[in-house]
């Protein structure tokens, strides 16, 4: 169902200046995209080498398979899921950080099912505001800290708006685990945002 | 309101939430992704949305997910500031090895 949602063709208008036809020159089509191939690479990898070297290893296997790309998908989709692939097996070699648990982060209930936390009212906040500078580099940060399995799962779904389908091909876990800790992973996320949206920052 | 208030209300709702046609918010939780997927069967959608409508800490507290899910989202149309940052040796590198044929 999620799978064949369109919110994957109008993440790729995002780089849509970037595309280049199947037929046009390697070169181009490195220059054209590697920005946000790189982005892509970060976000996932957070090490700017490691990025870059994911890149590499990305743009090697394009330009081995664009013969054969046969266009079934955008060629933009297909350089996104093979930047991700490439990014995803480094990230498994490295050493693995931020495994602390995430329950400490999830909302608490008391023994009849009732919500506990302290409630808040987030103010208004504009479109502008969220994508200013400031707000996005506290996001980061804030994504960063959430315990590995759970960012990346957050990373993939909600800012490289991968399918759920593909999400859980790439990592090897079934759909209705990628849920699960996608919708963890936002929680989570949402209590390290509170000082800031109590105080209207966010 | 005050922590003993807080805490007098819970009590109350835990009562209301064992009521027929009532999810509690541990369950209403257990809803939310979907929910906003606009993936919920009918049934379990009304359910949702009563416990939303009786529920302020659950409003409040879908509130500031959704929020949290904007700010993450607005971070998708982070590309144009990496333009000016892709290294041109690494440009170099990739049209380098191009040529190269490709590792058994």
């Amino acid at each position: 169902m999620d799978g064949k949602s369109p919110d994957k063709d109008q993440r790729r208008d995002l780089h849509g200046t970037s595309f280049v036809a199947p037929d046009g020159e390697f070169e181009d089509i490195v220059r054209g995209n590697i920005a946000w191939m790189l982005a892509v690479a970060r976000r996932i990898l957070r090490d700017p080498s490691m990025a870059e070297d994911a890149v590499q290893l990305a743009f090697a296997k394009i330009h081995r398979k664009l013969e054969g790309f046969e266009g079934k998908s955008r060629l933009s989709t297909w350089m996104h899921r093979i930047v991700v692939n490439e990014a995803l097996m480094m990230l498994r070699k490295q050493k693995r950080e931020n495994v602390h648990p995430i329950d400490p982060l999830l909302p608490e209930f008391d023994a009849n099912g009732c919500r506990v936390d302290d409630p808040f009212t987030v103010s208004e906040t504009s479109e502008d505001q969220l994508q200013s500078r400031q707000v996005r580099e506290i996001m980061k940060e804030k994504i960063d800290e959430l315990p590995e399995p759970y960012r990346i799962v957050l990373v993939l779904r909600d800012i490289e708006e991968m399918p759920t389908s593909d999400v859980a091909e790439a990592l090897e876990m079934s759909e209705a685990n990628v849920k699960v800790r996608l919708h963890r992973a936002r929680a989570a996320l949402k209590k390290l945002l509170e000082p800031m949206m109590r105080g209207g920052a966010l | 309101m005050s922590k003993s208030g807080r805490t007098m209300t819970r009590r109350m709702h835990g009562v209301l939430f064992k009521f027929p046609g009532m999810i509690t918010c541990n369950e209403f939780e257990d809803f939310i992704l979907v929910y906003l997927e606009d993936e919920l069967p009918p049934a379990k959608k009304r359910l949702f949305e009563l416990h939303l409508k009786v529920c302020k800490s659950c409003r409040l507290y879908l509130a500031a997910y959704r929020r949290t899910l904007a700010a993450t989202k607005a971070l998708q149309k982070d590309y144009d500031a990496l333009e000016e940052t892709v290294p041109q040796d690494l440009i170099e590198a990739i049209l380098a090895t191009k040529d190269d044929k490709p590792p058994r």
